[in-house]
């Protein structure tokens, strides 16, 4: 009998949702005038398991930082943003972005959270609240009838690239999804912790080992985590929201996730694993940027993790949970070309609990900062609504160009 | 602290469901025991599905209009004839995939999941494979109208209840069998020749019913055996109200006394006078008595409860039990309960894809909301439901399904389900609700140190007890 194969089934939705999110974007009524205030676009980019700040955007001109860091200091340095810091190797396309006055790059930022479980500390930066349990709904849902396209459809205003949406993007508000529909290939980092797990097991140790040289041979093997690395499908997620947002009459609003950040073992430094990743997070970036085409003009992309890791070295060559990193935000529309850092210094008496870099900046006031002068939000509401009890965590002026 | 209530709710059970090991802890085999006994009302979710005469009349039907189409097609080229035959395929996969959602939302909802997991031992031990056309939706059927009422019965009763269900006569291929001496094969024998055909026997569902259904392959049985049952076996067809063989309920077991092979019989010994429809009958009552019979079915269920060798004195005791029985299976299947080996802590048995599935969706009590998506998931991990391809039935040996690509699509699997579910669940939770004192400190740890809530599902989902039950 016919039964539907998943291949099949799987490439059949991903064509009738592309169409159908093709047809929802031209029946929508087309704005009569540009408008400055309903044109801006903003994609909130989650990196779930904690993005170390330090080797992303090193302090290598913090004294603490070489000695601190050991064997996981960055020191190839062509990517200098000042005179105290630089950006990752791996990132060519963000650093002509910051050459191009598009990227602001804060450093020691950190959501309320001072714990350290992957679980609450993204719910929490999710949920807009101090507390990860503070509310089930997120604060980029609860913006959105505060914003000036408030009478569109909040579906077509915003969407999620996901097969979820992501609990920052969930609430009242309708919004829409997308995701590449084809089972996912299980990314590096899980079947990293699979076979530590199955250490303890000859029999599903030697199958998964086994799976994955099959696999390697098939063609994988390239950039670490090869072609089983969720960041594999980023160029496609990437497209994708470009496709969404480029329209006039397109979304506005978009959240995409990416996960395997949570580097305990085998961080590398000048190259390795998290250099892998961060390049292919580089790449993706650059390709959500050339498929908004014009539309970059009037985007900011903030790119944000739960918190930051160790600044000294674990006994596994890699970073243990911590609490400050960094943050990106970038796009035609920001005021860039500079650091914003508090930088509470690397020496040992300086850190958080003696381990951690030290949160200097709430990314709270960098989210307002954009949703005030980009989204044109109201910073009462932000305060009170969207980030309930946060007024003195206040805005951040000038993030967004005049 | 026990793991038995883990062992009943996982080994004997589908897997625990929130709150169930709670529940099952005060007593793990009296949980067990209540469920065996006694009939229950058929589950509502199958309630609304078409039974195997209404299955058949739709098969038929639209085999019939296609032929119909075919004929007055002119020029009938063999594409045309293939979508033809597509078309009738088409027919009734709507209702495969409604059976499908409706087995596996009993499976996942199921407060008596041993008796259910009985119910799924049972159906693959009389396996019917649904890639046979004329089978797709009727291989269901068997399962709701043949298994179930039996379960708690004897051996004998479901026996002959699953022999003369539709799905088992198409399926292998009963219905075309014509005794050589019967009244049809006279008639015919003149236009059959004509056409350089010749009537006979299949050895098909006799041979089935001696190597899988009792005796066992080595269950002392000859081809003379094979033969001689599968003349007794003639007649036991199926209903229908077209073309020259139209008699009896369209879609029902109907005995064609005009294609039974006239006289007596000897089978295993035993001479078997000509009894019509009875002769089969009484082969199959003695078939189900016999010692290898007992044996054979006590090996399959410590295969299925023990492991994938079966110690011989928990296979010798089984037998006993269900030879001392006559095959009363409420007490065959507390036998079972009572194996102490049964009770071993260590998880040894690696979960088939069904098995995988279904103790995931029970764990965070999930139904997938479209057929489609139940049917996917089996699909891609290399079991579709009802699809055994052989009377064999699926194999229950971890060798068949822990091969290396098995394991890295499970994982995807169980990829794709974090993703899904995680932002939902608090996956430590779901591992203690699952898995009690079973969950190991390693699996422990990983899942508390897991990146985001959905990676600690996946790494729950593949964790090796939970991969084992």
């Amino acid at each position: 009998m016919s039964f539907p194969s998943i291949r099949s089934r799987a490439s059949r939705r991903d064509v009738l949702q592309m169409l159908a999110l093709g047809v929802a974007a031209s029946a929508l009524p087309r704005f009569a005038v540009a408008d400055a205030d309903t044109d801006a676009r903003f994609v909130l980019v989650i990196l779930r398991g904690a993005l170390d700040g330090l080797a992303a955007v090193p302090a290598y001109g913090d004294s603490g930082y070489a000695a601190q860091r050991g064997q996981l200091a960055i020191t190839s340095l062509d990517h200098r943003l000042d005179g105290m810091f630089a950006l990752n190797p791996a990132c060519n396309n963000l650093y002509a972005r910051y050459r191009a006055k598009e990227l602001v790059v804060v450093h020691a930022v950190a959501s309320p959270y001072r714990e350290r479980s992957h679980f609450d500390g993204q719910d929490l930066l999710e949920n807009g609240t101090t507390n990860p349990l503070g509310k089930s709904d997120g604060w980029l849902n609860r913006v959105l009838p505060a914003l000036p396209y408030h009478t569109r459809q909040s579906e077509k205003v915003a969407v999620a690239l996901s097969q979820n949406v992501p609990l920052v993007l969930r609430g009242n508000e309708r919004v829409g999804s997308w995701a590449p529909s084809q089972l996912p290939a299980a990314d590096s980092d899980t079947l990293d912790r699979l076979a530590d797990l199955y250490s303890g097991d000859p029999i599903l140790a030697n199958r998964l080992q086994s799976a994955l040289s099959a696999n390697d041979m098939a063609g994988g093997g390239s950039m670490g985590g090869g072609t089983r690395d969720p960041l594999g499908q980023l160029d496609a997620i990437a497209s994708a929201a470009g496709r969404l947002l480029a329209p006039a009459n397109g979304s506005r609003i978009a959240v995409i996730e990416l996960t395997g950040w949570d580097t305990h073992a085998n961080q590398g430094s000048n190259e390795g694993q998290l250099f892998n990743r961060l390049q292919a997070l580089d790449r993706g970036l650059e390709t959500l940027r050339t498929s908004l085409g014009p539309a970059w003009s009037r985007t900011a992309i903030m790119v944000v993790t739960e918190f930051g890791r160790t600044v000294a070295v674990n006994g596994t060559r890699g970073t243990d949970h911590g609490t400050a990193t960094c943050s990106f935000l970038f796009g035609g529309a920001v005021a860039g070309g500079r650091v914003i850092a508090d930088w509470p210094g690397l020496s040992k008496s300086s850190l958080y609990q003696g381990r951690d870099l030290q949160p200097t900046t709430d990314l709270r006031s960098v989210f307002k900062g954009v949703l005030t002068a980009h989204l044109h939000a109201k910073e009462t509401e932000l305060n009170q609504r969207v980030f309930p009890d946060s007024g003195a965590a206040k805005a951040i002026d000038g993030l967004i160009k005049a | 602290m026990t793991i038995d209530n883990v062992i009943a709710t996982n080994r004997f059970g589908l897997g625990a469901r929130p709150g169930e090991l709670d529940q099952v802890a005060g007593d793990p085999k009296g949980w067990l025991a209540q469920q065996i006994q006694g009939v229950r009302p058929s589950p509502p979710e199958i309630g609304t599905l078409p039974n195997s005469a209404a299955v058949f009349r739709v098969y038929e039907d639209s085999r019939q209009q296609q032929q119909r189409a075919k004929r007055e097609a002119a020029a009938a080229d063999p594409e045309e004839a293939k979508k033809k035959f597509m078309a009738v395929r088409k027919a009734v996969a709507p209702i495969y995939l409604d059976q499908v959602a409706a087995r596996y939302e009993i499976a996942v909802k199921s407060t008596e999941s041993f008796r259910e997991r009985l119910v799924h031992f049972w159906t693959n031990h009389f396996a019917v494979s649904a890639d046979k056309p004329q089978v797709a939706a009727l291989a269901a059927t068997l399962e709701n109208e043949a298994i179930r009422p039996h379960l708690a019965g004897s051996f004998t009763d479901l026996l002959l209840a699953v022999e003369a269900h539709p799905a088992m006569i198409l399926y292998l291929d009963n219905q075309a069998s014509i005794g050589t001496d019967s009244k049809v094969a006279k008639r015919f024998e003149h236009r059959a020749n004509a056409e350089g055909r010749k009537l006979g026997i299949n050895e098909n569902l006799a041979r089935e019913i001696l190597e899988l259904h009792t005796l066992g392959v080595n269950g002392g049985y000859t081809q003379a055996d094979v033969t001689s049952f599968a003349r007794v076996l003639t007649g036991w067809s199926i209903g229908s109200d077209r073309g020259p063989m139209a008699a009896g309920d369209t879609g029902k077991f109907f005995f064609r006394d005009n294609a039974h092979e006239p006289g007596a019989q000897t089978v295993l010994g035993k001479r078997y006078a000509e009894d019509g429809e009875g002769q089969a009958r009484a082969v199959l009552r003695d078939l189900a008595k016999h010692p290898a019979t007992a044996t054979h079915i006590a090996t399959k269920l410590v295969r299925h409860f023990i492991g994938d060798d079966p110690p011989p004195d928990a296979v010798t005791r089984i037998a006993k039990v269900f030879r001392d029985s006559s095959g009363q299976l409420t007490q065959v299947h507390q036998a079972v309960i009572d194996l102490a080996p049964a009770w071993r802590p260590e998880f040894v048995k690696y979960k088939t894809p069904h098995e995988f599935v279904v103790s995931t969706l029970r764990s965070v009590d999930l139904v997938p909301p479209k057929p489609q998506q139940v049917f996917a998931s089996f699909q891609l991990l290399g079991q579709r439901p009802f699809t055994p391809g052989s009377p064999a039935g699926w194999p229950d040996t971890a060798a068949q399904w822990d091969g290396p690509d098995a394991l890295l699509k499970r994982i995807e699997w169980a990829t794709q389900f974090g993703d899904r579910i995680g932002a939902k669940v608090k996956p430590l939770e779901v591992a203690a609700a699952a898995l009690g004192q079973s969950l190991s400190k390693r699996t422990r740890t990983a899942i508390s140190r897991a990146a985001s809530a959905a990676q600690g599902v996946t790494l729950l989902l593949a964790s090796p007890e939970f991969m084992r039950r």
